[in-house]
């Protein structure tokens, strides 16, 4: 959020106000769960970091206008270039369904099943957000990519699921 | 669920293909009930038996063993006059390969279910007017097949689907040859549907269309082996994830 902020600040010094509402159109749906005073939060750290100053000292919070300082142009810059991508942790799941498996703690088939349940219910929420939003929309292509990665660790489950049925045959047949 | 709200009800329906050392259960005892106004979504892996359920439901093919039952008749029993007739009027199927007449217009492949059923050109020309105009291609109905995209042409063949009114509309991966925005206007097109009180039941591989049912059944072997109401998987309490603030 601190990236996005200050990068949003690199155009020309704006309203706390102005940034938030860029962000809640940015995200659509999924700006709704933003909490109002988080802005200010982020605004109120970057300037204690030194890399945003308040132009105008006086008055309410949100008439306040924050500008970039050189720090701050380079942080941007240096965000840009940065090519990030957040992991997801998958290692953790498998070896969940493969300790409950060796140690006898669960049937990892129940397991897999409850986690498809979860996976169902968020990507049921989000395609129904994704076809309420108007066709071109912005944040119609946020949902997107959220709906295609729970679509994909859906998939995954699935082959979790046939492995550990498989595993499970097996040695009953054994 | 009360029994009355079922439009199409299977029991203990079967369908076997081949004989003896090659005998395949391809549906394997299935009980349903499918409630009127609701999308229901079938899936499973290939070769689960999830598109032969769909055929026997809809009177395409007859079942070796068991019970359909379509608004409170048996459809299993019928001859095949009846069943044409009824496939005809109270069955609109939806495939994956669209199935247009490659010959005819987008208008005429939607009037050609209404002239069959005996109407009147003037009224199924009437009807299929305003069927295009409902999923959006009214601007495409002199078209034929070859000059529209995939998604035009199954939102046709959707068209076509509805020309009699039928009680329930049947789709077997009606998405599978769609890319995703052509898919989102399939999808769009069947909530517009059913929030208008049309029974859909669609067998479909892919979990996003899969999501968009009132409720979902997992086939396996021939069998049912889940049942799902979409509406008691509940809302996430940490709302849709997408960005970490």
């Amino acid at each position: 959020m601190q990236d996005v902020v200050l990068a949003m600040l690199a155009k020309e010094p704006s309203h706390g106000y102005h940034l938030r509402e860029w962000l809640r159109q940015a995200l659509g749906p999924l700006g709704e769960s933003m909490n109002a005073g988080q802005i200010y939060v982020t605004l109120a750290r970057l300037e204690r970091a030194g890399l945003v100053v308040r132009e105008r000292a006086e008055g309410p919070p949100d008439r306040k206008v924050y500008a970039l300082t050189p720090s701050g142009q380079q942080r941007v810059a240096a965000w840009l270039a940065e090519v990030n991508w957040p992991k997801q942790d998958l290692a953790e799941l498998h070896l969940k369904l493969a300790v409950a498996r060796a140690a006898r703690l669960a049937d990892p088939v129940e397991l897999v099943a409850a986690y498809r349940r979860e996976l169902m219910g968020r990507l049921r929420q989000a395609q129904r957000a994704l076809l309420a939003e108007p066709e071109g929309s912005a944040a119609g292509l946020l949902l997107e990519g959220v709906a295609l990665r729970l679509q994909a660790d859906l998939r995954w489950l699935q082959a979790c699921e046939q492995f550990w049925s498989k595993v499970e045959n097996e040695a009953g047949d054994g | 669920m009360n029994q009355i709200d079922a439009v199409l009800r299977a029991r203990d329906l079967s369908r076997t293909h081949g004989r003896g050392e090659s005998l395949v259960h391809a549906v394997d005892g299935v009980d349903l009930d499918v409630e009127a106004g609701r999308m229901l979504a079938v899936m499973g892996p290939s070769g689960c038996g999830k598109s032969t359920l769909l055929h026997l439901l809809g009177g395409l093919e007859r079942p070796t063993g068991g019970e359909v039952w379509l608004d409170g008749g048996r459809i299993d029993t019928l001859g095949e006059r009846a069943l044409a007739q009824l496939r005809r009027h109270s069955v609109g199927f939806v495939f994956q390969a669209f199935h247009l007449v490659e010959e005819l217009s987008a208008a005429e492949n939607v009037e050609l279910p209404a002239l069959l059923a005996g109407r009147s050109p003037r009224a199924a020309r009437c009807r299929a007017d305003q069927l295009l105009e409902q999923v959006g291609l009214d601007d495409r109905a002199r078209h034929l097949p070859w000059q529209l995209s995939g998604g035009q042409r199954q939102r046709v063949a959707i068209a076509r689907a509805l020309a009699n009114e039928p009680l329930v509309l049947l789709a077997d991966e009606p998405t599978g040859n769609l890319d995703t925005a052509a898919t989102l206007d399939v999808l769009r097109l069947f909530e517009e549907l059913r929030a208008a009180g049309q029974t859909l039941v669609i067998v479909t591989h892919d979990e996003r269309v899969a999501a968009t049912a009132d409720r979902l059944v997992s086939m396996r072997d021939g069998r049912l082996v889940d049942d799902t109401w979409m509406a008691d998987l509940g809302e996430p309490v940490d709302g849709i994830h997408g960005w970490e603030g």
